[in-house]
């Protein structure tokens, strides 16, 4: 493989914004429960707008698919199953993406027009995303320059996908409709670390409004990324901000060791000569290989194609642990809904002997010096999956194609479909153009929210926290909370109960305590006990513990439970010591550790250390002031 | 190419030139824009123009806010579609006419509206639907290019006689591309205007156009194709989807299908019978009602006579004899009342019925409840209504029972005639019997 090769990187946030759906009534939220109905359909490519059939949707529907949607009776309707006209637009959901576009800077569209963006691998009922572009225009800084912002549009969620198969695929319809906004950079990022600093950034942006979902899903990354001399790749799906740096790294060296195949098959053949499909099942019939054998008695036939002089290419590792033939095996499955292929530079193996492959070289005329790529499966799968790889081979003689590529989380990238072209839009007669002039009226009447930068400022100015703190609020959607809590708190500092909001949270977390179940209220419950003595600071972490665990019944027996009496905490203590008289006469005042600890796990959090730990004090003098040393 | 802006954006347009589709640089403050000029539909405003910029997306820019604008290209003629495929035709396959009469099934978008428009070229539709040339040697025919909300009776001779014409010509069946609003009420005129029918004639639409994905017309039409090709029924059918799914469609006959959902891919149901068949999704076909099996061979005629004036009217609470004296000054012929319950309507204006009813205006109560039969002998109300004069429809849904009296005020009949004809079973309208499996219960526990 090559070095790193400079990057030009475009990046896509999709946020899930908390209203309710874009073209109906119901709640944006997921399910887990089984779904109460189920519909089945199939889409058929339609004409564009322009009178060419899109290519990408074209391929969707070469496979004559059925897709298989769930409904749910309370929290989907008519919309979601294409059975009713979208209502119009959600204006709350266009007043967030309008308030984000002015505080980035961005341009806003006088009228908003929703379009069909066509889109048939049953990810949307209709066949069709809606999607409004609301903003132009704009940057956003980062530490190594600034990143122009291109476009803002609203959209709506797809259908959440339960299973896919060549046949067909099987979605839940309580994700579609969520209002979405996509968010897209020009492609001026030119490092793996800038991207992720931008996606920070514009993250923290989208959350300032305190109107976007949060959690795991409601907010995630496209990126597009390309090198001098490769070609545009639109890599979907990336979750983790932490993932960002890895992926664009390893698409660069990717384009870089394509290009370098490029260069190599040039000067090896001039170009990519792959021959016409062949029946080569008779070189096989005796074979040992399991696979081979599972394969014919499933009634599947093994084909194959020579790809001239190339012997040795396939085998190219392009990116960690992945080879270029499993790039053409991306498109033999993606085509042929084939389980792969088998390539020359991986044989013998599988099984096939050093026979068989010479018998396979001989029944498909390739010499040493050829390659050849087999397929498993019946006829008419086994020639789209060829024709789809011997197109893919000869694009490796001209360059990089333009790919829909998907994230996996090794930070390695795998074909998804090509990329599509320009022409998908559609105008949504169903849903009437939106004037966005009153509605930005209202929000630059009400004030723009309050930009990150600005609040992690005020936050460690105002309130003397850490900067680190400031960011963890933030980050967490913790401000609003924090100053609530922090104002009602006359006895406790701002930063201590900063670090209970953030790192108590996280460091719980860390230990596997499930803290995104305890909800607002019950943080600034037990901070208020806390602050008014009922809790000591010691039962805090205990506290989140029960939350969290029974929900905020736990936190009515705090309410309930008194602190223990200084004279209970004496007793307590006392007994301590007689039952470990013996560790104090042998250690003196240097039991003090060890009792503490105890007294303290005995106590569950309940007394003030201070209190007890001057009672302990006072008490173990008493009792060694009573005991000879021995 | 003309410009379909209007008012101050059409001033701002002609000044420079501009027509729809032309690629157009905009300034507007500091900012410059360029995209496609695209058409804006009539009912919006003239203070915005729509371009498309080259990323796909159309957006509105404020006349106020534009100092420039300057052509960059023209755009020439209005966006061509893909020449359709000849279809080859397949020999040995039974023959099926498909007649067009326009609506959402032979529908797309239209840009100078921005809404559903009736398509020139429905030819479009065998391109995108496969399926039919390969069950039947198909053709095609635009009879006329009509929304069915804009159909009239004297269309409904015209598609008869055009039906007629291609099964005496040896068509094995014949399609009828109809919009659905009112596709039962064109169901229920041909059955009443052909003639010893001896093949199948069937209605089909879509409730999704079939610019969209996810038309429902592929299902539909594929289906009726089967069924005109190869069903068994002689008779006018109704074929639409029968579920949410794409998985099957029914064929209803055509005096007892109705459009009860607005938007629903399955909005036609049968009503108080079951449907005639059910067409899967593969093309297999189950005969699941009474029929009148295809005959050998005889011309198919057509009655052309029809009495359009004939008025369908609700009766409802505050009703007044003022209104129903107001319909027969309208010159209405005959007038329909879709009655309450069993057939009922407020005891305040059944001396007007009486009045219409010797006045020479035959008036006939259905129910607006459609499932069931009226029964006029059950409640006081109803034995007056008889006394007045009144025709019992028996269970003919209110809009057939309106088509049957334009057919039997248009072929002549009066007085006992007339009620003897509207109390017949002539084309399976009036139901022998009511079986229990013929009404829809909306709450299905598992399934939609």
């Amino acid at each position: 493989m090559v070095d790193v090769p400079r990057v030009r990187v475009g990046l896509e946030i999709h946020q899930r914004l908390a209203t309710h759906k874009l073209f109906c009534n119901c709640p944006s939220e997921l399910r887990e429960d089984e779904p109460d109905y189920w519909a089945r359909r199939r889409l058929r490519v339609s004409y564009s707008e322009l009178g060419s059939i899109d290519p990408a949707a074209r391929f969707e529907s070469l496979r004559n698919r059925t897709f298989t949607y769930g409904a749910y009776s309370d929290a989907t309707c008519e919309v979601e199953l294409d059975e009713s006209p979208p209502l119009p637009m959600n204006l709350e959901a266009l007043e967030i993406a309008l308030e984000v576009s002015l505080m980035l800077g961005m341009d806003p569209v006088d009228e908003v027009h929703t379009m069909r963006k066509i889109v048939i691998d049953g990810s949307n009922t209709t066949g069709f995303q809606r999607t409004a572009l609301v903003a132009m225009g704009g940057e956003v800084k980062t530490s190594s320059g600034t990143v122009r912002l291109k476009t803002l549009c609203l959209e709506e969620e797809s259908a959440y996908i339960i299973s896919t198969a060549p046949e067909g695929a099987t979605y839940r319809l309580d994700r579609l409709g969520i209002p979405l906004i996509e968010l897209a950079t020009e492609a001026d990022i030119t490092s793996p670390s800038q991207a992720r600093e931008t996606a920070l950034t514009l993250g923290r942006v989208l959350r300032a409004t305190g109107k976007v979902q949060r959690g795991i899903g409601t907010i995630r990354q496209d990126l597009n990324v390309s090198i001098e001399g490769g070609a545009r790749q639109e890599i979907k799906g990336v979750q983790e901000l932490a993932l960002i740096p890895k992926i664009v790294e390893r698409e660069a060296v990717r384009q870089a060791t394509l290009l370098e195949l490029r260069d190599r098959i040039r000067e090896t053949v001039g170009e990519v000569r792959v021959s016409e499909p062949r029946d080569v099942t008779s070189a096989l019939l005796g074979s040992k290989s399991r696979l081979i054998r599972r394969a014919l008695s499933n009634g599947e036939r093994i084909f194959g194609v020579r790809v001239d002089g190339l012997a040795g290419f396939l085998g190219v590792e392009i990116q960690p642990g992945r080879r270029f033939g499993t790039e053409l095996s991306g498109y033999a499955k993606v085509f042929g809904g084939v389980g792969g292929i088998i390539h020359s530079d991986e044989l013998p193996g599988y099984g096939i002997s050093e026979d068989e492959v010479r018998a396979l070289r001989e029944a498909l005329g390739a010499d040493r010096s050829d390659a050849f790529i087999l397929v498993l499966a019946e006829e008419a799968a086994a020639s789209t999956a060829l024709e789809a790889v011997s197109e893919r081979l000869i694009q490796a003689g001209l360059g990089v194609p333009e790919e829909t590529r998907r994230a996996l989380p090794d930070g390695n990238t795998e074909f998804m479909r090509p990329l599509p072209g320009p022409a998908r839009m559609y105008p949504e007669t169903d849903v009437f153009p939106v004037k966005t002039g009153p509605l930005i009226e209202r929000i630059l009447r009400k004030g723009l929210p309050e930009m990150p930068d600005a609040t992690i400022d005020r936050l460690q100015r105002e309130y003397g926290l850490t900067r680190e703190h400031a960011e963890m609020l933030l980050d967490e959607g913790r401000v609003g909370l924090f100053e609530r809590v922090a104002a009602a708190s006359g006895n406790l500092s701002p930063r201590y109960v900063a670090a209970i909001l953030t790192s108590e949270m996280r460091a719980l977390k860390r230990e596997g305590v499930d803290v995104e179940g305890i909800g607002e209220e019950s943080l600034s419950e037990i901070v208020s006990l806390v602050d008014s003595g009922i809790l000591p600071k010691e039962g805090v972490r205990d506290a989140l513990t029960e939350v969290a665990e029974r929900g905020p019944a736990a936190l009515e027996d705090l309410r309930r439970r008194k602190p223990p009496s200084e004279s209970e905490i004496r007793d307590i203590v006392r007994k301590l010591i007689r039952d470990n008289a013996e560790l104090v006469s042998r250690r003196g005042e240097r039991a003090f550790s060890p009792l503490m600890g105890e007294a303290m796990r005995i106590l569950r959090g309940r007394a003030p250390g201070s209190l007890v730990s001057g009672i302990l004090k006072e008490e173990l003098r008493r009792a060694l002031r009573g005991t000879p040393r021995g | 190419m003309g410009l379909s802006y209007r008012g101050r954006a059409r001033a701002l347009l002609e000044e420079a030139g501009a027509e729809d589709y032309d690629l157009l640089e905009m300034r507007t403050g500091s900012r410059k824009l360029s995209g496609i000029l695209m058409p804006r539909p009539e009912i919006l405003d003239d203070e915005h123009v729509v371009i498309k910029l080259d990323n796909g997306y159309n957006m509105g820019v404020a006349v106020a806010k534009i100092s420039g604008v300057r052509v960059l290209r023209k755009g020439g003629a209005a966006p061509e579609r893909r020449p359709p495929a000849p279809s080859a035709p397949r020999g040995g396959l039974p023959k099926v006419s498909i007649l067009a009469t326009g609506g959402t099934i032979a529908s797309r978008v239209e840009y100078s509206t921005g809404a559903v428009r009736p398509t020139e070229s429905p030819e479009e539709l065998l391109d995108l639907i496969p399926e039919m040339g390969e069950a039947a040697d198909v053709s095609y025919k635009s009879i006329m290019a009509v929304f069915s909300e804009d159909i009239s009776p004297e269309d409904w001779v015209e598609i008869a006689r055009a039906a007629a014409s291609e099964l005496n010509s040896g068509a094995s069946g014949v399609v009828v591309a109809h919009g659905t609003d009112t596709m039962h009420y064109t169901a229920a005129a041909l059955s009443f205007l052909l003639q010893n029918l001896t093949k199948p004639v069937i209605l089909v639409g879509a409730q999704r156009s079939i610019d969209r994905p996810s038309t429902d017309a592929v299902l539909n039409l594929s289906s009726a194709v089967r069924m005109a090709a190869y069903g068994p029924a002689a008779e006018v059918m109704i074929v639409m989807h029968g579920s949410t799914s794409d998985d099957f469609a029914f064929a209803i006959r055509g005096v007892k299908a109705r459009k009860m959902h607005t938007s629903r891919r399955d909005a036609f149901l049968p009503v108080n019978e079951p449907p005639i068949a059910v067409i899967s999704s593969g093309g297999d076909i189950e005969i699941t009602g009474r029929i009148r099996r295809r005959r050998g061979s005889g011309k198919v005629d057509v009655d052309p006579r029809i009495e359009p004036r004939v008025a369908l009217i609700y009766a409802w609470p505050s009703i007044t004899g003022d209104y129903l004296r107001a319909v027969s000054s309208s010159g209405y012929e005959g007038v329909v009342i879709a009655g309450t319950g069993l057939g009922h309507v407020p005891n305040r204006i059944i001396s007007e019925i009486g009045e219409l009813v010797d006045s020479g205006i035959p008036v006939v109560i259905s129910s607006q409840c459609l499932f069931g039969r009226v029964n006029l002998r059950v409640y006081s109300t109803g034995r007056r209504l008889l006394a007045a004069g009144a025709i019992p429809a028996g269970d003919m849904l209110p809009e057939v029972a309106t088509v049957k009296l334009m057919v039997g005020l248009g072929r002549g009949y009066r007085g006992d005639e007339l009620r003897e004809f509207m109390t017949s079973n002539i084309a399976g309208e009036i139901s022998e019997s009511i079986p229990p499996n013929s009404f829809p219960p909306c709450y299905r526990p598992g399934a939609i």
